[in-house]
């Protein structure tokens, strides 16, 4: 059973949707794994100023999802790069076990979105 | 928030009747079966009783070929490796569908590490297996045909009596997973030429723990479960009576109400398909929509893809996206409405969040 943190984030997701001018997008997961998710950001002054996502997948999917963009939003790059799997299943009082592998991937999708962010940046100079 | 159960095909609740069969023999009528006194006696006759009502229901001449196990998985255990090891000499070829339960995959797969050949015979759109196709890959040899009669996902009924027909005119075992069948569309061993037919007690309104394995005379079979020779040596252990009597009572209620229920719950099962399919764009049914428990599925217990949903077809992303409903005794008409009321909108909630729902659905 789902945490009531991971319920209020799976049935009222915050920052959902895309950033159509996104400075960094990060795409993890597969459809055959069943979870996938793409993290947007802006940056601004070294600063996540706005985090966005999608996922296609199960609660804890969606919830993790959530989840990083609260915890990423207003970070420097370097500290948001230091935000682990396991602080995004704390910050949602815990997931099941079976669903800390597959389904537990926000993290992974937001150091994505910032190498793509830092990738664009290089190819820029 | 209005709580509706539409999950049956994983877990069901015991029939009050069930319950009330079984409480006296937790307590009062205790004793053993194997014993010669009256404690025994009484204790055999319950299982004599159950015996009949379950080889009743599924249309067994003699109530000694029914065996009872711990259930499902069990059921099937011994039906396959019993035939398979007891016959080794005459074959080792097993046919099987792509599209079994996982108990039966797995024991298969088994096999084959210990050099059985196992034939995974694929499926059509709907979910059926083509008798031809297994009539095909009969050789000499083959020593057994497996084959489960509905399928708990997408509610597809096998041609068995045809498949039947065919592995008695090969002279090869015929076995039925008919777990999710039993006690609701009618089965007939002899007429459908089964030789072995794996039921379960949950499935039909009994209690949990408790299954029972048809064995037509004079198949050669060995036991998986050895010890001091119940069920006539091809399944030990002391029987777990309060359990089998609940078996028993929840087969013949199940055979008493078989017709009234399946019309009930095939109307309900039409206008939830129907509501759905018009409620929510670009939904559509997997499996096959004139039979039982139709719906599909989704896997939550491990992540993975329905490997049922697979065989069909259906790419990665359309078997997670599939929802499977099984519809029971305590489903009314007003769940139906209710589900119907509530799913377009959680539907539309989550193709919202999907990165991968097309941009020209979102407006």
């Amino acid at each position: 059973m789902y945490s009531k943190k991971v319920m209020d984030h799976f049935m009222n997701p915050r920052n959902m949707g895309e950033i159509p001018d996104a400075d960094g997008v990060g795409t993890v997961g597969n459809p055959v794994c069943g979870d996938l998710m793409s993290v947007y950001i802006k940056v601004k002054d070294n600063r996540l100023e706005d985090v966005k996502f999608k996922t296609f997948g199960c609660g804890a999917a969606i919830a993790t999802s959530s989840m990083i963009t609260e915890l990423a939003k207003g970070k420097t790059i370097e500290d948001a790069l230091e935000i682990t799997r396991k602080d995004v299943a704390d910050s949602l009082d815990g997931l099941p076990p079976v669903k800390m592998h597959c389904s537990n991937l926000a993290a992974d999708a937001l150091h994505a979105a910032i190498e793509d962010y830092r990738k664009k940046k290089e190819a820029e100079k | 928030m209005r709580k509706v159960y539409m999950d049956y095909a994983a877990g069901m609740p015991l029939d009050p009747r069930v319950f009330k069969a079984m409480k006296p023999y937790f307590t009062e009528n205790y004793g053993n079966p194997s014993s010669a006194h009256s404690f025994g006696a009484n204790a055999k006759n319950a299982l004599m009783k159950s015996r009949e009502r379950v080889a009743c229901l599924v249309g067994a001449e003699k109530p000694e070929e029914v065996i009872f196990t711990s259930g499902g998985t069990e059921s099937n255990n011994l039906a396959i490796k019993g035939v398979a090891y007891r016959n080794k000499e005459k074959g080792n070829h097993i046919i099987t569908t792509t599209i079994e339960h996982m108990s039966v995959i797995n024991i298969c797969k088994h096999l084959q590490k210990q050099g059985f050949e196992i034939s995974y015979l694929p499926v059509g759109k709907e979910g059926m297996v083509d008798p031809e196709r297994v009539k095909d890959e009969i050789h000499d040899k083959t020593v057994m045909i497996s084959v489960l009669y509905a399928n708990g996902e997408i509610g597809t009924i096998q041609s068995i009596e045809e498949i039947g027909r065919i592995a008695h005119e090969s002279q090869v075992y015929f076995h039925v997973d008919a777990v999710a069948a039993a006690g609701k569309i009618p089965i007939n061993v002899d007429g459908e030429h089964i030789d072995l037919l794996s039921v379960s007690s949950n499935d039909m309104y009994g209690p949990k723990g408790v299954g029972a394995l048809y064995i037509r005379k004079g198949t050669r079979i060995q036991p998986v479960i050895q010890g001091g020779g119940q069920e006539r040596g091809v399944r030990s252990g002391t029987e777990n009576i309060p359990g089998i009597v609940g078996m028993g009572r929840a087969a013949e209620i199940a055979k008493e109400e078989m017709a009234a229920e399946g019309k009930r719950l095939s109307q309900l099962r039409d206008k939830l398909i129907m509501g759905v399919l018009e409620t929510i764009e670009r939904s559509y049914l997997n499996g096959h929509p004139t039979q039982v428990s139709s719906g599909s599925a989704c896997t939550s217990k491990t992540l993975e893809p329905s490997h049922v949903l697979l065989a069909i077809g259906l790419a990665h992303e359309e078997a997670h996206g599939s929802l499977v409903f099984t519809m029971g005794k305590q489903n009314s008409e007003e769940d139906v409405d209710y589900v119907l009321e509530t799913l377009p909108g959680v539907v539309k909630r989550l193709r919202a969040i999907s990165p991968l729902t097309p941009k020209e659905m979102l407006r």
